[in-house]
């Protein structure tokens, strides 16, 4: 996904070859594996899409670095989970990101949310950044060691993700008449999206998975592969609403949609980004750039 | 002022527990630079240790820590070195394994694959003293330690790498890189980059 020059056919640089040591590693995915790491691949990789949209367009030169920043960690977190779900399959990353159909997608709907004005996409980015950096503290403890070590380097780049959203929730909440407004409706506008981010992983195959319920309390324990979500919806609703009130705001009341993205099921959204995102892959398959 | 001859000494003196203390820079200077003990391994991993950091030209990888591991098969004569990325999505790292793959195949090693690693995560503080005297020479504010593996602090002032005063200003949290913030000095009124804890 990351542009590759075809510098010299001696030097392995295109994803695929990342692919390959993976595999030369014996760490190839199991089926339920590779969904799960294919959903949380899609979240990332959608969002950090959406993210790069906003450069040249950002209110401030230092916002188009920075959006183009945590996209660009978001999209290295995308590329590891998609290289390692496709280990699974013999696919690539490049295959999974660019010749799959909207239907195939199993993001979250709250990742493919249009940006909006900047205050809808620090309110998303917000959501998301809670979202993640609870997943990721967890998953680092998975018996998956591939997923483990991806989360143990994605947390500390939430961590700071996260700083960013908050300092400018509490900028445009506590600033002027305009920017309290608009951050409102912006919070307003994303938070129906919230209630999916907590509903369990379906589409996994009955008894593949050891859904044994990761601790996020207790540091030493460790329980199975994927990260049990409850925990993760009691931290968020702790930590969400104190740092909303703090920006002089008000917690959204509206209700939370049907949700779906895990079963492909999207907004209306999801698919000009994609035809965007696919285009030139899609017109010249197999093309470097 | 290995950890290992200290405590070799220790038990030398009777059970006696003063040099208890297994030092922490030694320990956390191996865990940097994972040097390996093989001659041929070790040769190898000098010539993959004259990279640079496409971004940072003036740090080697192994100034940074990136430079993981070197494995030789003596049989088939084939290399496989690990490198880590500083940031998951960070492009430099296709421009190193290129320039890895160039400086082996120079000094003669035909089959070299590199390998990218994502466990043990990479900090900050496996930076080289060297390669912190060359930021800053260069004109990057290096970074402080990280506090306990916690959130990074942000309270301590950092230090302008032109004029040495430390009333300087986060002009944003996001730099040139993904490595980096942008600062400006508020004495010498010279904006600078910050190599952020991590």
């Amino acid at each position: 996904m990351i542009p590759t020059t075809n510098r010299s056919a001696s030097t392995a640089l295109t994803p695929e070859a990342i692919a390959e040591s993976i595999a030369a590693d014996e760490t190839v995915a199991s089926e339920p594996v590779a969904l799960y790491a294919l959903g949380l691949g899609d979240d990332a990789l959608v969002l950090a899409h959406r993210l790069g949209e906003w450069i040249t367009h950002a209110p401030e030169l230092e916002e188009d670095v920075a959006l183009g920043n945590i996209g660009l960690d978001l999209l290295g977190h995308a590329r590891s989970l998609l290289t390692y779900a496709g280990s699974a399959w013999g696919t690539s990353e490049d295959d999974l990101a660019y010749f799959r159909g909207e239907s195939e997608f199993r993001n979250r709907q709250l990742f493919e949310q249009p940006n909006g004005d900047f205050a809808h996409t620090i309110a998303r980015q917000l959501f998301a950044s809670v979202y993640f950096d609870g997943l990721y503290r967890a998953l680092r403890r998975s018996t998956d060691p591939t997923l483990a070590a991806i989360a143990a380097k994605a947390t500390k780049e939430v961590d700071y993700h996260l700083d960013h959203s908050v300092q400018w929730l509490l900028r445009l909440g506590l600033g002027t008449e305009e920017s309290h407004r608009r951050m409102q409706r912006g919070l307003d506008a994303m938070w129906p999206f919230v209630g999916e981010l907590f509903r369990a992983e379906t589409g996994l195959p009955e008894g593949g998975v050891a859904h044994v319920p990761l601790d996020v309390t207790d540091g030493g324990t460790l329980g199975g592969v994927v990260v049990d979500l409850e925990p993760l919806r009691s931290a968020f609703d702790e930590i969400v609403p104190r740092l909303i009130t703090d920006a002089g705001l008000t917690v959204p009341t509206v209700p939370f949609a049907r949700g779906g993205g895990r079963e492909g099921r999207h907004t209306e959204a999801l698919g000009p980004m994609l035809a965007e995102m696919q285009v030139l892959a899609r017109a010249h398959p197999g093309v470097t750039w | 002022m290995t950890s290992a001859s200290t405590l070799g000494e220790t038990r030398g003196h009777g059970g006696v527990e003063r040099g208890h203390i297994v030092h922490a820079d030694a320990v956390l200077e191996r865990q940097a630079r994972p040097r390996p003990l093989n001659e041929a391994e070790r040769a190898i991993w000098d010539l993959a240790a004259t990279v640079v950091d496409p971004e940072v030209p003036v740090l080697t990888i192994e100034d940074l820590g990136v430079l993981r591991g070197v494995t030789f098969a003596t049989a088939s004569g084939s290399v496989t070195v690990e490198i880590t990325p500083t940031y998951s999505g960070c492009p430099a790292v296709d421009a190193m394994r290129d320039d890895i793959v160039g400086v082996l195949h120079g000094n003669g090693y035909d089959d070299v694959s590199v390998k990218v690693v994502l466990a043990p995560a990479w900090t900050t503080d496996w930076l080289s003293d060297e390669g912190r005297t060359k930021l800053e020479e260069y004109g990057i504010a290096a970074p402080g330690p990280r506090r306990g593996g916690g959130t990074v602090s942000l309270g301590l002032g950092i230090r302008c790498p032109r004029c040495g005063s430390m009333h300087t200003r986060q002009l944003s949290r996001f730099g040139s890189t993904s490595c980096k913030a942008l600062y400006v000095c508020q004495r010498c009124q010279e904006p600078f980059d910050h190599f952020k804890e991590h």
